[in-house]
């Protein structure tokens, strides 16, 4: 027995499967948006490890590479 | 979500939960008041946020409202179908499983905790995580049928938004968060034993220890009367700080003269004056309650709105 499409199921759970969808999508959407915000206003690291990345500083700002350097 | 009910034909007229049977779970009156309070917290604040982050903080603090009002369903479903102003929520009108109200409410809650987290710090997260505790967990399954405090202490759940606004922003808690969360608490009792009064069949029948239940009628006018006056300096206080200005003291003044005068007309009644005209006096102070905490936190966004012609702001 086949599971079709036009299944008496299928438009009673219409507007909850639309809803459903729509929110996801949307959801997408938004975290897409947030990842983008967060990657171009981020700080200046390195986005794996979170470690401050003295090549990324503004210049003059960056520590010395040692003691003696 | 199991399909047992679409190939239920008992009734004859199978029903499946439609998408707003769910958005009911999610208590969107209530939703609202913390969509609004939360985004003067935020933009109130010093610090600015871009507004994808502020859209995700504001959306995020709504869903956690939303998980924690389908949690309090899914508890209070045998109360909520004795109260008339209850009963048709989805889960005690059978639209929507227990279990179901169950899970949407767990699924919105965490997601909602973590995205807060990932979109703005992890302070605001932690914040918004003890709210859905505190009104899922200590409001609605310990508070809530144990005693006739129950809305003063549980009132801090539904103070917590702006709060968590000003936090995303900023990363920290102020006095001016402070303040703006001690608002809407000292607001809610007296806003809710207004309606107390003349829904007092309810609470009653449901076997809910409200104030009026426990205590009597006239105790909790009284209680209404004290709770007004303690509102009083947290009010004016609030327009006295850094998101205040002289339209937030003059707004607050006004308003808390006016709430004052609506406690002291429900104080002086008995309750053979408010059957007689129906609880009048009772339902207009409950009405204005809700345009006070309205109009409150509109004045400190208006503070914020009218900075950039040298207007707001002390």
């Amino acid at each position: 027995m086949t599971f079709r499409p036009e299944h008496d199921l299928h438009r009673r759970r219409f507007s909850r499967n639309l809803g459903l969808g729509l929110t996801l999508v949307a959801f997408v959407a938004l975290v897409f948006a947030l990842t983008v915000v967060k990657v171009t206003r981020g700080d200046p690291m390195k986005g794996y490890d979170h470690v401050v990345d003295p090549q990324l500083m503004p210049t003059g700002q960056a520590e010395p590479a040692g003691a003696g350097g | 979500m199991s399909d047992i009910r679409a190939y239920d034909d008992v009734t004859g007229t199978p029903y499946d939960a439609g998408f707003g049977d769910y958005v009911q779970l999610l208590k969107p009156r209530v939703m609202s008041l913390v969509v609004f309070t939360a985004l003067v917290g935020l933009l109130v604040a010093p610090v600015g946020l871009h507004p994808v982050e502020a859209f995700a903080a504001i959306l995020f603090i709504a869903l956690g409202a939303g998980g924690s009002g389908a949690l309090n369903m899914w508890w209070d479903a045998d109360i909520d179908a004795v109260m008339t102003r209850t009963k048709a929520r989805p889960v005690p009108s059978g639209r929507v499983q227990a279990g179901e109200a169950l899970a949407v409410g767990l699924a919105l809650s965490g997601i909602s905790v973590v995205m807060l987290g990932l979109a703005t710090n992890l302070l605001a997260a932690g914040l918004l995580a003890f709210t859905i505790f505190f009104y899922a967990v200590v409001y609605s399954m310990w508070l809530k049928r144990s005693t006739p405090q129950n809305i003063v202490i549980g009132g801090a759940a539904g103070a917590f938004p702006p709060m968590i606004g000003w936090v995303a922003a900023t990363g920290s808690v102020s006095v001016e968060a402070f303040l703006m969360f001690a608002l809407i608490f000292m607001w809610t009792p007296p806003h809710f034993w207004a309606l107390a009064l003349f829904m007092k069949e309810d609470y009653h029948a449901a076997g809910v220890p409200m104030l009026t239940v426990t205590h009597g009628r006239k105790a909790t006018r009284v209680h209404i009367l004290v709770y007004t006056l303690l509102l009083m300096p947290v009010g004016i206080g609030a327009a006295l700080t850094g998101i205040g200005g002289p339209l937030s003291l003059a707004v607050a003044v006004v308003l808390n003269l006016w709430f004052l005068v609506g406690a002291v007309r429900i104080w002086r009644r008995d309750e053979g004056q408010a059957e007689a005209d129906n609880y009048a006096t009772e339902k207009s102070v409950f009405r204005f309650s809700i345009l006070y905490l309205f109009l409150h936190f509109s004045a400190f966004l208006a503070e914020v709105a009218l900075k950039p012609f040298g207007l707001g702001g002390w």
